[in-house]
């Protein structure tokens, strides 16, 4: 479980997050949406302190992050594992080498157990085979995939997501949305997913804030998202032309 | 002034983080080695191209400088011996290495900088800066005298064989390299090398490690980079030359 308490977060004038409080909880995908510019990656970079806050704290399992010291939130970032938006592969390794890093970094596995857990993880995100190429080399989707390998590799306690599907067609999307629902149920850790993509809010949503102005405007589920009367929240969801129909359609059945 | 200063302030709190012991041996073992490549043996043939004419070069200008009979042959060695190893060697191939290695390393610290690669190290929970930076200044520092004390060796076969088409005889060059030699030259040249290294790596490192955007600041950073560090290199050398040769 990860909880955020009145977090403040300006840059220069521009005030991004104001007063956001939020649990994001064990064994769930939750979803954090909002329009383009609201203050998704930065709450997921003050998470994991790659943004300083103005006020307010963040807890892991209760752990407040910003008041331990850098050694021991060095210790706690090897349980985050996170994806970023644009992959931010190691792009002088290879897949192989890039997944197996953290473990080269903090444990003293032989090469032998190290490549095993390596392939296993490759596996899972269906790239067996793969280890030998450059991320250069690599589809937006396979690198995606190559990022959430090496986010697994270590067995995190807690996944952040930063637009996992961001520039992916709908049926890779999905893939990736599914892998990473899975994940979070099969290892019962916390992750946190930004999305703007009502596609993936459908596939994976359980638990859902939606940050609007900088404030968690509206939070709930994704049945609870589609029956909702804020305003606010219907103009972002039903925003395209498919999904008002479909709410449309609902309605007259 | 007060940019300076706050770039000041940023550069010691940068390498403060980079001066710490590394987290796994093993791994900067392998960075290590990795940066020598870069940073020292891609290096190699540019100097060993650089010196060899620039030493030729100075020895067939002396050689036509002194046309006078009065003056003793032996001076084109001589010479030559001392502008290569005073001055040439250590600073102008230091200012070199600047343009070079000083932009590739702000260029590549500064792209894994824009495409969050450092982000991704960071929060792992590795100290990105001893990681990327420690071994590339380390490489810098023990392998750029190696480089120099090259340089030095060839730019003088460089001299001989410029000599050679000036005709002066290879006894009164070689008279004229052994005439009151001073090793203590050499050591003063390493000293102004490692100086150099520092200045180059730790420079670039922290241009391209604080770049913020995207491509162009990448391109910005390094060129940052190269200009900062060939006028520290030059300062330095005014500076050290004044310390250790008074
Ligand atoms: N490092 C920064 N310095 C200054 N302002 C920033 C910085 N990062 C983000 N901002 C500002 O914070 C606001 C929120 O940006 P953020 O990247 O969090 O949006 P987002 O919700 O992730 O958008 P998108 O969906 O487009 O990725 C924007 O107005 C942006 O200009
Ligand atoms: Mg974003």
């Amino acid at each position: 479980m990860i909880e955020v308490r009145n977090i403040e977060k300006h840059f220069g004038n521009n005030y991004v997050l104001k007063n956001v409080s939020f649990i994001f909880e064990k064994g769930k995908t939750n979803l954090i949406i909002g329009e383009s510019g609201s203050g998704k990656t930065t709450l997921i970079k003050i998470l994991i302190g790659l943004h300083k806050i103005d006020s307010g704290a963040v807890l892991f399992d209760g752990i407040n992050f910003n008041a331990i010291k850098t050694k021991e939130q060095r210790i706690l970032r090897q349980e985050i594992g996170m994806l970023f938006q644009a992959g931010a592969l190691y792009d002088s390794m290879t897949v192989e080498e890039n997944i197996m890093f953290p473990l080269s970094m903090f444990t003293d596995k032989t090469e032998e157990e190290k490549l095993n857990r390596v392939n296993f993880c490759l596996k899972r995100v269906n790239l067996e085979g793969k280890n030998n190429l450059l991320p250069a080399e690599l589809s937006g989707g396979m690198t995606k995939r190559v990022a959430i390998a090496r986010a697994i590799v270590m067995q995190p306690k807690y996944l952040l997501c930063d637009e996992p599907n961001s520039g992916l067609d709908p049926k890779t999307a999905i893939i990736i949305d599914n892998l990473i629902q899975e994940i979070t149920k099969e290892y019962n850790i916390t992750t946190i997913v930004n999305t703007h993509d009502m596609n993936s809010v459908m596939e994976i949503g359980e638990n859902i804030a939606f940050i609007n102005h900088g404030e968690i405007w509206w939070s709930g589920n994704k049945d609870e998202l589609l029956n909702s009367e804020n305003t606010e929240l219907n103009n972002f969801v039903f925003a395209s032309k498919l999904f008002k129909r479909l709410k449309q359609e609902d309605e007259k059945c | 002034m007060t940019k300076l200063l706050h770039h000041l302030g940023l550069y010691f709190i940068m390498m403060k983080k980079v001066i710490s012991i590394p987290e796994k041996w093993s791994v900067f073992r392998k960075q290590l080695v990795l940066e020598i490549e870069k940073v020292g043996l891609n290096s190699v043939g540019l100097v060993i191209i650089l010196s060899f004419f620039v030493g030729a070069v100075i020895s067939i200008q002396t050689a036509f400088n002194m046309s006078s009979p009065l003056l003793p042959s032996y001076l084109v060695g001589l010479a030559s011996r001392d502008s290569l190893i005073l001055e040439f060697s250590p600073t102008m191939i230091s200012l070199i290495l600047a343009g070079k290695v000083g932009s590739s390393i702000a260029s590549e610290i500064g792209s894994m900088r824009v495409t969050e690669q450092i982000d991704a190290l960071e929060i792992m929970g590795i100290n990105s800066a001893s990681f990327l930076i420690f071994p590339k200044i380390i490489a810098a520092i023990f392998f750029f005298p190696f480089l120099i004390i090259l340089s030095m060796g060839i730019g003088i076969i460089g001299a001989w064989v410029g000599g050679l088409s000036a005709d002066v005889a290879t006894a009164d060059f070689i008279g004229g390299l052994k005439y009151e030699f001073n090793p203590f030259y050499i050591t003063y040249a390493v000293i102004k090398t490692v100086f150099f290294a520092f200045i180059i790596s730790s420079v670039s490192a922290y241009y391209g490690y604080h770049t913020k955007g995207g491509a162009i600041a990448v391109g910005k950073s390094s060129t940052t980079a190269v200009v900062s560090s060939s006028i520290l290199i030059l300062l330095f050398n005014y500076l050290l030359t004044d310390i250790i040769l008074s």
